[in-house]
């Protein structure tokens, strides 16, 4: 039997404030266990929230940058639950009536566009964390996580595969840092993902009894959690079994995944509305505010960077990865024209990536600034260097030799231009290398290839490789 | 709609209440007689009130995003029964 799977995806965004969602406390990461935990997060007796404005402001940027409603009221609600890591006994979310709600993001799998459509985003506070090391036997609580604010974005069940899903994880990763709404740093647990797999037979239209896999802080193990799991869907139902709705962990060490122990009652959250908070108010004006002070988004940046520089779907997309890589793109770009564009975005998505990745920095780290990039850029157009030596004057930009053109004088890369000096290259390369002039003149198209190499090695790399091509060519094909 | 003895028990077991069965059945009684009251409230025609989700008739005022807390971790820890190295201390817990 032919299996289609299902997916959904929840994830859970910090959102990058400086203090948390309803007190004053910091949510700055690394602190000693404790120190960042008030007399509200940890629940003391008649304490109040206090909504974090900055919290609001974030969340409806994503949806206005998803295309979503932003109800203009919303309700803060109890989700009641007992766990130590939850000192209140209750989590403040929202729960009937979401800030954020529907929208869509645009995805590529592969080279195929998708677009999954959103279901919600709702504001609520993160938990603390319980470490389990030995404490003769007892479990430690670390609250200075309790009530880092969250944007729990819940996406339609869209998906029909583990590829999908990383398609939209990584692009919903990329818009949170574009927005700046989050820092994006999965290994502090910044962007964290569930993901409810479910399967059914080719064809069928309802949705088979989904399991929620929690907390998957990565894109590779997100799809290998997925892969396991319709792998066990469609076993059991092979065998003849049914799936049991319940919550699952993946196991990253065992590449598997398996059920949390789980009270029967533990799903029972009786939510009501939170008597210590007011209801939400968003209005025209606040919208209007917040939309001015948006950044251009990736959709449109890209639409822009092959309309107004003439660039390939595939770059735009490599150089709209990031805002700041697009930033750097559209400032190296700044005063070049025509083919220069796809120069620079060659460079970005060539050398400079790929120092990047060695070097395991960012690009707003990057040791060659835009400006310095355009530079070498501007050389290669104008035909001082080659782009192969461009290469050098990279790499000696890179490790701080100085500027494009120090470098080109101090080391004598000037592109050689001048005829007279070309003719005299081709000419001992043509003296020296009788067989293969040989082979050419008999019809062999390769030998004159080997020819013009022979010439750039003479030349050091510095000829002009179209000037050599003309020179040589006249010199065996006419003798002059 | 009236509660059942067990709607009571497992409403007292979610809430972590500990109750004997007099409690239990004295319970039901008292949540029952509150539910009499709903049910009465009910029957009030609401088609043209808009629902509310607070008594009070006002919007939720917003906080500067500024950390205005210092650290309390001296303070707080001894409030808990057990603690160590910074860490409140509970029974093992474990998903």
């Amino acid at each position: 039997m032919n299996w289609e799977t299902v997916i959904g995806l929840e994830v859970h965004v910090q959102l990058s404030t400086h203090s948390k969602i309803f007190s004053g406390a910091s949510t700055a990461f690394g602190a000693e266990p404790n120190a960042q935990a008030c007399d509200i997060d940890v629940a003391l007796p008649g304490v109040l929230p206090v909504l974090n404005a900055a919290a609001v402001d974030k969340a409806v940027r994503l949806g206005l940058a998803v295309g979503a409603t932003i109800n203009p009221r919303s309700i803060f609600a109890r989700k009641n639950y007992f766990y130590p890591d939850l000192p209140k006994g209750y989590q403040i979310s929202q729960y009937e009536i979401p800030v954020v709600q529907g929208g869509s993001i645009d995805i590529l799998v592969g080279e195929q566009p998708k677009t999954v459509q959103l279901t919600r985003a709702h504001l609520e506070e993160d938990a603390g964390k319980s470490l389990h090391e030995d404490f003769h036997g007892m479990t430690g609580i670390d609250l200075n996580r309790a009530g880092t604010p969250l944007l729990e974005i819940v996406s339609e069940p869209d998906m029909r595969g583990a590829a999908e899903a990383v398609a939209y994880g990584k692009a919903l990763h990329a818009l949170v840092r574009w927005l700046d709404i989050c820092d994006g740093n999965m290994q502090e647990g910044s962007f964290r993902m569930d993901a409810n797999v479910s399967v059914r037979p080719a064809g069928v239209a309802t949705l088979g009894t989904r399991c929620e896999i929690k907390n998957l802080n990565s894109f590779r193990f997100l799809e290998r959690a997925i892969d396991y799991e319709v792998r066990r869907q469609i076993e059991v139902l092979t065998d003849g079994g049914t799936i049991r709705q319940e919550t699952r962990l993946y196991d990253p060490d065992r590449d598997e995944t398996r059920a949390m122990r789980s009270k029967e009652d533990a799903h029972d959250y009786r939510y009501f509305p939170d008597p210590d908070l007011l209801p939400l108010e968003i209005d025209e004006a606040y919208l209007a505010q917040v939309r001015s002070s948006m950044p251009e988004l990736p959709a449109q940046k890209r639409e822009r960077f092959t309309s107004e520089f003439g660039l390939s779907v595939y770059d735009a997309n490599l150089l709209t990865g990031s805002r700041e890589m697009a930033d750097y793109f559209e400032q190296a770009a700044a005063g070049l024209g025509g083919q220069a564009f796809k120069l620079v975005a060659n460079w970005i998505g060539g050398a400079l990536s790929a120092r990047l990745n060695d070097e395991g920095i960012e690009i707003t780290a990057s040791k060659v600034s835009p400006v310095a990039l355009r530079a070498l850029v501007e050389r290669i157009v104008d035909g001082t260097i080659s782009g192969k030596i461009a290469r050098d004057v990279f790499d000696a930009m890179w490790s701080g030799e100085g500027q494009v053109d120090e470098i080109i004088e101090r080391r004598g890369l000037r592109q050689i231009s001048d005829s007279g000096a070309l003719d005299k290259l081709v000419d001992e390369v043509i003296a020296s290398n009788g067989s293969q002039v040989a082979d050419y003149r008999s019809g062999k198209a390769k030998a004159f290839n080997a020819l013009v190499g022979q010439v750039m090695k003479a030349s050091k790399g510095k000829a002009n490789p179209q000037q050599v091509n003309d020179i040589l060519r006249r010199k065996l094909d006419t003798g002059v | 709609m009236a509660l059942t003895h067990d709607d009571v028990c497992r409403v007292a077991r979610l809430a972590r209440l500990r109750q004997d069965e007099a409690q239990a059945q004295s319970m039901l009684t008292e949540l029952n007689r509150i539910f009499a009251l709903m049910e009465q409230m009910q029957g009030v025609d609401t088609t043209l009130v808009e629902p509310m989700s607070h008594p009070r008739d006002v919007a939720q005022r917003l906080r500067a995003d500024r950390v205005t807390e210092s650290d309390r971790r001296e303070q707080l820890l001894p409030l808990a029964p057990k603690s160590e190295n910074g860490l409140y201390l509970v029974p093992k817990v474990i998903e």
